[in-house]
């Protein structure tokens, strides 16, 4: 009893707190807070100084560039079609498209420029023709020289959307993939979960700090990493869009952002407790996949779910509103349908109070289940198991 | 002083401990034993607020434990756990800073028990590539880092090579003359007779007995006594009122009715010639053991 100095010794306990633990893990400690941080931090630093998070974000990144730079080299879009022209007044009729003319003087010289590959097509006169002109090619149609020769009238929309057709493909498949790609990384959670339970050292962790503080710490290092990895894509890709020339792209889905990130932020967190919490439910590695796949549907949900119900709108207003397909649904519709001022607040606090509900339900599933080792624990006795403080 | 009442648990309806009642002073150490599946790392999970007892509180110096009291224990669980992939002493700062220590202390107490325990070479090296031994080490370095207040330790000689176990020997001693209860499991039932000062046994979750180890010795003694002479003992089998338990030609081990009926013996043989040595029989702490499990 000689080291009685710590004035932390004397402080009043928590009335009805007879049962030992009683009044632990419920984070109203200062410790909690301070532990959570130090469960974070080491959680981090295992995760960045591992060669599978740089892989994946260089991957990522790759990717990025990829998709925004290989389709105009491969696809040869960049250059307009060379078109072979015979004719004054076809000559005129080329020059206001983007197609590049290369006037000659005689059909089979237009013929024969075109069978020596020189050029991608000629276009000669043809008083028979609608359009006066006719277009000749080797084997294929060619599509981009005869849509420049397609006069469109002026149109007028009496209603506009608020986006394009193709602008709303893009954001919804942007969106729904970066959500599909991130929060399937939160199986990280699960694995660093189950290397806790596999190497016993959990039961160290459990008497020292409480067992929320470790959840909370890990939902945190992840939330933190995926943000981090995310700020850096916002980042690098509208150079990544530069570089391919493709900046339109961004300017498209730069609209639809200012919703996407709360969505995307919550429903992030809301799948890291499933993540963990189907962590906590198996204590080998291998048992993980049979854990986790309810958290994999729920991941892959809103990625099919708004893909291929995108033009249906009475879906796509359902969609906004299930907290986990809302992540995408909502930013989407809020981008290119017109819904209601209230709706995204609506379906944002749904998605709150189901990440609240989630947080509560999984710390209970992950403390319930924690310190049983062995088989698969079932979901009805992580639950009833979670009698620890 | 660590105080546990009455506490109970189940499993499943099944009652694992029952109304388990024991202290475990302050300078002493206490050894807890029992045979396997009698509630021994239950009672310790439910002193370190892992488990929750169904009935019963346990309380240390005078009040109930929460989280931050808790924080200033020392746990070796029976089920040994460290990060595989983690530097010994990365490891073991981490550990002492979740219990509450500064960064600077954390670094500092780490050193000094490396040190202490011989791991210092190994400091920068992952766990996983230490010999099991070794990992040992670091898991009593895990228990102890914080300095704690008080220690739980289950089993914490088992997988221990002797040299380990005469280091834990000297440790838990160093921290029970500072004043820290301690409180230990084992199977090894010599191991726990040479260090414990306390001895509490369980057995099918109910304290079968507890106390002081000199008390309970001479609480379960029976008047047996030891006799060595010169030339063979065989006399002692003729004498009245004895049972000779054991006769290995100068020594035999007798029992008699009550300690006074030793005496006519002792006289006997000083009358035979020379007596090496007489004295009483106190059981060991197997013998005990056997009696009241």
């Amino acid at each position: 009893m000689s080291r009685l100095a710590d004035g932390q010794l004397l402080s009043s306990p928590a009335p009805g707190a007879s049962v030992p633990g009683a009044d632990g893990g419920t984070g109203r400690e200062s410790g909690f807070w301070a532990s959570t941080r130090l469960v974070a931090q080491r959680e981090i630093t295992t995760q960045i100084r591992g060669k599978s998070f740089w892989i994946t974000f260089g991957v990522l990144v790759v990717a990025l560039f990829a998709g925004a730079v290989l389709p105009g080299l491969l696809g040869g879009e960049g250059d307009a079609p060379t078109v072979a022209v015979v004719g004054q007044d076809t000559a005129r009729a080329v020059q206001a498209t983007d197609l590049q003319a290369r006037v000659v003087d005689s059909l089979d010289e237009a013929r024969a420029l075109v069978r020596a590959g020189d050029v991608d097509a000629a276009v000669v006169g043809d008083p028979g023709s609608a359009t006066g002109l006719r277009v000749i090619a080797l084997n294929e149609v060619p599509l981009r020289v005869a849509a420049a020769l397609v006069q469109t009238p002026e149109v007028d929309l009496l209603e506009p959307g608020a986006a394009s057709e193709g602008a709303r493909y893009m954001a919804t498949f942007v969106f729904a993939l970066v959500f599909f790609m991130f929060t399937m990384t939160g199986i990280g959670i699960a694995q660093s979960v189950v290397i806790e339970k596999q190497t016993r050292i959990v039961e160290i962790l459990a008497a020292t700090v409480p067992v929320r503080a470790l959840l909370t710490g890990k939902i945190v290092a992840f939330s933190m990493l995926t943000f981090g990895q995310v700020a850096v894509l916002a980042i690098v890709a509208p150079i990544a869009l530069r570089a391919g020339d493709q900046d339109a792209l961004l300017s498209l889905i730069a609209p639809g952002l200012g919703w996407f990130v709360p969505f995307f932020v919550l429903g992030y967190v809301l799948l890291a407790a499933m993540w963990a919490a189907a962590g906590a439910l198996v204590s080998r590695m291998e048992d993980l996949g049979s854990s986790s796949s309810l958290v994999m549907m729920l991941v892959m949900l809103p990625y099919f779910g708004v893909i291929f119900f995108q033009r249906n709108e009475l879906v796509m207003t359902i969609l906004s509103y299930v907290p986990f397909s809302s992540a995408v649904a909502m930013p989407v519709r809020m981008f290119a349908d017109d819904p209601q001022p209230w709706e995204p607040f609506v379906s944002l606090g749904l998605l709150a109070a189901t990440l609240v509900t989630c947080i509560l339900v999984g710390s209970r599933i992950y403390t319930g289940a924690l310190l049983q080792t062995g088989a698969r624990v079932r979901l009805s006795r992580a639950w009833a198991g979670a009698d620890t403080p | 002083m660590l105080e546990l009442r009455s506490i109970s648990r189940s499993f499943n309806g099944t009652k694992v401990l029952n109304d388990i009642s024991f202290d475990v002073a302050p300078g002493r150490i206490t050894g807890f034993v029992g045979a396997n599946g009698s509630g021994k790392t239950t009672t310790m999970r439910i002193i370190l607020g892992v488990l929750a007892a169904h009935g019963g509180t346990v309380r240390w110096r005078g009040a109930p434990i929460t989280q931050s009291v808790r924080q200033r224990f020392g746990y070796m669980p029976e089920e040994r756990g460290l990060y595989p992939k983690m530097k010994v002493s990365e490891q073991i700062v981490y550990l002492a800073r979740l219990h509450g220590l500064s960064h600077t202390d954390a670094k500092r107490n780490t050193a000094a028990l490396l040190d202490r325990l011989e791991l210092s070479a190994r400091a920068q090296d992952p766990v996983e590539k230490l010999s099991l031994g070794n990992q040992q080490r670091v898991q009593i370095c895990a228990a102890l880092v914080h300095d704690p207040e008080l220690l739980i330790l289950d089993e914490p000689f088992s997988g221990l090579d002797p040299l380990a176990v005469e280091t834990v020997l000297g440790v838990l001693r160093e921290y029970a003359a500072r004043g820290v209860p301690v409180l230990f499991s084992s199977h090894q039932l010599e191991l726990v007779e040479r260090l414990c000062d306390d001895l509490v046994i369980i057995s099918a979750g109910t304290i079968a007995a507890s106390g002081n180890r000199e008390e309970l010795r001479a609480k379960h003694a029976t008047p047996r006594f030891e006799l060595v002479v010169d030339g063979d003992a065989g006399w002692v089998r003729d004498q009245p009122g004895v049972t000779v338990v054991e006769l290995d030609g100068a020594r035999v081990v007798f029992d008699v009715a009550t300690d006074a009926a030793a005496q006519p013996v002792l006289r006997e043989a000083v009358n035979r010639g020379f007596v090496h040595s007489f004295g009483k029989v106190m059981p060991s702490l197997a013998e005990i053991f056997r009696e009241v499990v």
